[in-house]
C-alpha cells in the first residue's frame, strides 16, 4: 500500500512536471521586464508553499503527539518538517539564483529573504534538537513542543522583519503584484507536482522511521537477552 | 491525579495548588525559591554580569567607535549583550536543579505544572533585569550615553523584552536540561524564535538609551513586542505541563 502509494505519487509528479515543463519552456512568454529567468517562480513559489504546508502539518502533528502519546505522530511530523525544510531550501536557493541575475546580488536583507532564512533556521534548530536526545519518547515529546513554538513564531517573524524593511517584488499573493493570469494557472499548477513529491518523500520518511523504531526494539530485546 | 492524601500536610498542600491565589502563591513560592538561592551563591549572577562587561569592552575595542556611531550601534549592542548574557542565566535555572534530583521533588510537589514554570520565568525575569540594568550603567560609562535620560521609558522597553526573553529561555532550559549539548542548545534554538522581539526591544532601546525620543513608527514596535510577551506566555503555559513533566 506504502509502495504504491509513493510509486503513484512520484510517476504524477513526473507527468505533470513534464507537462508544466513543456507549457514554461515553450508555450508561455517571457515576461517583459525580467525576460526568461521570470520563469524560476513556478518554482520558487511553490517550493515556499510546500514549505509551509509542511511545516503547518508538523505542528498539527505534534499537537496531535502531546494528546495521544503515540510515536506514529512524531515520526509524521518529522518526516514533513525535513521535507518542508527541503522545500524552503529550495525557495531560499531559487530565489538567490533570481536575485543574482535581477538585482545583481546573491543576497539583501530584504523582509521576506530574512524571514525564509529565520524560519530555516527555526526548523534546523528542530532537527538538531532531535539529534541531541536519545531517548524516543523523550526526543518526541521535546521536539512536539518545539515544534508547535516554532509555528506560532514563524508568521511574528514574517510581520517584525517585514515592518523592518522591504525590497522584495510585491508578493504575487496578498500584495500589490500583478500577473497574466496564464502565468497564474501554471504557479498553482506546478504547486501540485511539487506537493506530489513532497508526499511521497514524507512517506518514504516515515517508513525509515517506522523502521528505526523497530530496529532499536529489537536492539533492546537483544541485550536483554 | 491520585486521590487525595488524607494526612495533614498532604491535604493542605493539596488544598493550596488549587485556585488562582494560591496558584500565584505557588508561583511566588518558586521564584522566591530560585533568587534565595541565586543570591546565596550568585554563580550565575556574576557569570552574567562579569560577560556583558567583556563584550561591551570587546565591542568598544573592535569598533572604537565615535557618538555618531555608538547612537547607531546602540540598541543592537545593548540587546546582543543582554542576549548572550542572559543564556548563562537561563541555562543555569533549570540546570541548578539537576543535583540531588531537585527537579524531579519540584515536578513531584503539590505545585502545578504551569505554576512551576511562571516562578521559574519569574526568578529569571528578575535576574534578567538586574544583569541588564547593571550593564546599563556600564554600557552608560563606556560609551558616554545619557542613558538615564529616559529611564522610565527604556526600562519599560528592557522590561519588555526581557519578559519575552525568560519566557521562551525558561521554557527551552527545561525541554534542553537533560541534552548532552545543553549549553550549546539553549542559544541556538531560543534566539531565532526571539528575532520579532529582538528587532523591537533593539529599535526602541537604541535611541531611549541614547536619551533621545522615540521616533513615529514606534508604537508598532510596542504593539509588538507587547503581542510577542501575550501569545509567547499563554502558548507556553499551556505547553508547560508537556515540557517540565512529561
Amino acid at each position: 500500500m506504502r509502495v504504491k502509494l509513493i510509486v503513484g505519487c512520484c510517476i504524477a509528479a513526473a507527468v505533470l512536471l513534464a507537462r508544466n515543463l513543456y507549457v514554461m519552456l515553450l508555450e508561455l512568454p517571457d515576461e517583459v521586464a525580467q525576460g526568461p529567468i521570470f520563469r524560476i517562480i513556478f518554482f520558487h513559489v511553490p517550493a515556499a508553499w510546500t514549505a509551509f504546508a509542511g511545516f503547518v502539518a508538523a505542528a498539527v502533528a505534534s499537537a496531535l503527539y502531546l494528546v495521544r502519546r503515540d510515536l506514529r505522530y512524531d515520526a509524521f511530523a518529522v518526516a514533513v518538517t525535513e521535507v518542508g525544510l527541503a522545500f524552503a531550501a529550495a525557495n531560499l536557493v531559487t530565489g538567490m539564483i533570481w536575485a543574482r541575475i535581477i538585482w545583481g546580488i546573491w543576497w539583501t536583507w530584504d523582509a521576506r529573504l530574512t524571514s525564509m532564512l529565520v524560519c530555516w533556521l527555526l526548523y534546523a534548530g528542530y532537527l538538531m534538537l532531535r539529534h541531541a536526545v536519545e531517548e524516543p519518547g523523550q526526543r518526541a515529546r521535546i521536539a512536539a513542543v518545539f515544534s508547535l513554538l516554532a509555528c506560532v513564531d514563524v508568521p511574528i517573524v514574517f510581520f517584525s522583519i517585514r515592518w523592518w524593511r522591504t525590497q522584495h517584488p510585491q508578493p504575487v499573493v496578498w500584495g500589490g503584484g500583478s500577473m497574466d493570469p496564464a502565468y497564474w494557472s501554471m504557479l498553482f499548477l506546478n504547486w501540485i507536482p511539487l506537493l506530489l513529491l513532497g508526499l511521497a518523500m514524507a512517506a518514504i520518511r516515515i517508513g525509515q522511521e517506522r523502521r528505526q523504531r523497530e530496529l532499536e526494539a529489537l536492539r533492546r530485546l537483544a541485550y536483554s537477552l | 491525579m491520585t486521590a487525595p492524601v488524607q494526612t495533614g500536610t498532604g491535604t493542605r498542600l493539596r488544598r493550596a495548588a488549587a485556585g488562582p491565589a494560591s496558584f500565584l502563591r505557588a508561583t511566588l513560592a518558586i521564584a522566591a525559591k530560585d533568587l534565595r538561592s541565586e543570591f546565596r551563591t550568585k554563580e550565575a549572577l556574576n557569570a552574567s554580569l562579569a560577560f556583558s562587561v567583556v563584550i561591551l569592552l570587546l565591542f568598544s575595542f573592535a569598533f572604537d567607535p565615535t557618538v555618531e556611531q555608538t547612537r547607531a550601534l546602540a540598541g543592537g549592542l545593548l540587546w546582543l549583550v543582554f542576549a548572550f548574557a542572559g543564556a548563562l542565566i537561563l541555562n543555569r535555572s533549570f540546570a541548578r536543579e539537576l543535583p540531588n534530583d531537585c527537579l524531579d521533588a519540584l515536578v513531584a510537589s503539590p505545585v502545578p505544572a504551569p505554576a512551576l514554570y511562571l516562578g521559574k520565568t519569574l526568578g529569571n525575569w528578575v535576574l534578567l533585569m538586574l544583569v541588564e540594568l547593571a550593564s546599563l550603567a556600564v554600557f552608560g560609562i563606556f560609551y558616554n550615553a545619557a542613558w538615564t535620560r529616559r529611564l522610565g521609558a527604556l526600562v519599560g522597553v528592557v522590561a519588555l523584552g526581557t519578559w519575552a526573553l525568560s519566557v521562551v529561555g525558561t521554557l527551552f532550559s527545561a525541554l534542553t536540561v537533560n541534552l548532552r549539548l545543553r549549553e550549546l542548545m539553549l542559544p541556538l534554538l531560543v534566539y531565532p524564535v526571539l528575532i520579532p522581539v529582538l528587532l523591537g526591544a533593539i529599535q526602541l532601546s537604541g535611541p531611549l538609551a541614547m536619551g533621545e525620543p522615540l521616533a513615529e513608527e514606534a508604537g508598532a514596535w510596542l504593539r509588538l513586542l507587547v503581542g510577542f510577551d501575550v501569545i509567547f506566555t499563554a502558548l507556553a503555559l499551556a505547553l508547560s505541563e508537556s515540557a517540565l513533566v512529561g
